[in-house]
């Protein structure tokens, strides 16, 4: 039988006194940031040339730096939210995945628009100190969360269009949009795919799965026009060869979404500007024609001019308050 | 002294500690300049990927341990990184953590990206038993670059390093 003592770790000392092994004196003497995982967060744009290109406003390309940047910061917020109550364990990785990169293009491109306005402002400062009025997305990422199917619907949309837009913005004469685009786009790819097969497991699946696609893509139909509306800074940018002039999508965004309904077995919601007698039953509108589709009656001032809806009111209040209850904290 | 460069090469990446970073590809450069200074420049596999703190973090302490005092590391994003870069060392690694490697990066045909619908036409080996009968489960997995699949031979799941 074994004496006590040698139950004891060899030279155990006092086990009162405060000794070199302490976790937390162990944490903080490493210059090491993992000990709160996520903090000494570096610039993202760290050496990355930040010179304007010839011919192209300062003040325009800021602003739509953030009109790309706060569509991917406020739709990765609304697939945020998803985390904890997606169907399933697989659908909860993938919706947080892909808001994870949309996130870090958002993070890239506020901190180009800071660095192209010549304010130092952060990505920060402009992710959680703005008003309302001051952002720029579309309203098609800040609607609110509705089920699933509302979820994939509005994913499908998003993405295809986003895709669109990175596709023509490799071709920027401003190196840092091109390089965001040239990354941004594979990832967008794998979203589209991802909203692409579940909009044809929902629309040809059972009569249920196929109603809450239904309703999920005629909910967010109506802010669809926007997306193809141009802002006046999208057309300086485009003109100047930097930007991307939005009408220039719809094209492939038809041709990419009626791919994708033919085989749900879905039609296009009709556009709200259309006629109303064939309303109720989208299976007999037919592909709308695309012509039609560009005049639609599109809002003068949107979500690109700062009028949004008042989802984003309520999303701002819960993204914006941790930094705004402490201004300049770190941890 | 070992040069900054081999200090900067044997660092592990920290979500796929099997693998150096030289070995995933995301070391751009690394350059020693007058006065003892290292520069090391890094690219991120996704826009979002949030190891780029620890990476820096874990190069800096690396080259100061091993006595270069000022150590500065910047980020490119051009051109932008791809599976590709690992290295064929790299590739046999993941396979030997049982994590099947990726195959060629899709190469970008002329027109629109077009959507991929239906299940993955990618066959995989299992990494754990060989067999050819696998499925994806998931093109989405613990990190950003990671995929799901399973093998239906063994009957165990294995994740991929998935195409970009």
């Amino acid at each position: 039988m074994p004496s006590t003592d040698d139950l004891h770790e060899p030279d155990s000392g006092n086990p009162h006194e405060p000794d070199s092994g302490n976790a937390y004196e162990a944490l903080n003497e490493a210059d090491d940031p993992r000990w709160a995982y996520g903090t000494g967060f570096a610039d993202p744009l760290d050496g990355v040339g930040t010179r304007l290109p010839d011919g192209v406003d300062g003040a325009d390309l800021a602003a739509y730096c953030l009109m790309l940047g706060d569509d991917a910061l406020i739709m990765s917020h609304r697939l945020q939210e998803w985390c904890t109550r997606a169907p399933e364990l697989e659908e909860e990785v993938a919706l947080a995945n892909i808001a994870l990169d949309l996130l870090g293009q958002a993070r890239l491109l506020l901190s180009r628009a800071g660095a192209a306005e010549g304010t130092g402002r952060d990505e920060d400062a402009l992710a959680f100190l703005r008003e309302e009025g001051e952002f720029r997305n579309v309203r098609l990422a800040e609607a609110e969360n509705g089920d699933f199917g509302q979820a994939v619907a509005r994913l499908l949309i998003f993405s295809t269009w986003r895709l669109a837009l990175l596709d023509r913005l490799t071709g920027s004469r401003d190196p840092v949009l091109a390089a965001v685009a040239v990354k941004g786009l594979k990832e967008v790819a794998y979203h589209r795919d991802y909203a692409a097969g579940w909009v044809v497991r929902l629309g040809d699946g059972t009569p249920y799965s196929r109603e809450r696609v239904v309703a999920g893509l005629e909910s967010v139909w109506p802010l669809v026009a926007e997306l193809f509306t141009p802002h006046e800074v999208e057309l300086r940018l485009a003109a100047a060869g930097a930007g991307v002039d939005p009408a220039d999508l719809r094209e492939e965004f038809d041709a990419v979404l009626d791919q994708v309904l033919s085989a749900a077995t879905l039609a296009r919601p009709p556009d709200p500007a259309e006629p109303t007698d064939l309303a109720g039953s989208p299976d007999l509108a037919g592909p709308p024609d695309p012509a039609r589709s560009r005049d639609a009656v599109a809002p003068a001032a949107g979500g690109r001019s700062g009028v949004h809806t008042g989802a984003l009111t309520g999303l701002l209040a819960e993204m914006q308050s941790v930094a705004r209850a402490h201004p300049e904290a770190t941890w | 002294m070992v040069s900054a460069r081999e200090v900067a090469e044997r660092v592990a990446d920290p979500e796929l500690p099997m693998l150096t970073l030289a070995d995933l590809g995301i070391l751009r450069d690394v350059s020693e300049v007058a006065g003892g200074g290292v520069i090391v420049t890094i690219t991120p596999t996704y826009s979002g990927c949030p190891a780029m703190a620890a990476i820096r973090a874990d190069l800096s302490t690396a080259l100061r341990s091993a006595g270069y005092a000022d150590v500065r590391v910047r980020t490119v994003l051009s051109p932008a990184w791809t599976t590709d870069w690992i290295s064929e060392k790299g590739r046999r690694k993941l396979a030997e953590a049982g994590i099947a490697p990726p195959g060629a990066a899709p190469v970008r045909a002329r027109g629109p990206v077009p959507v991929t619908l239906g299940p993955s036409r990618r066959r995989l080996s299992c990494p754990r038993c060989g067999s050819d009968d696998t499925e994806e489960t998931s093109r989405f997995g613990p990190t950003a670059c990671r995929a799901l699949w399973r093998c239906r031979a063994c009957r165990e799941p294995f994740e991929h390093v998935k195409e970009l």
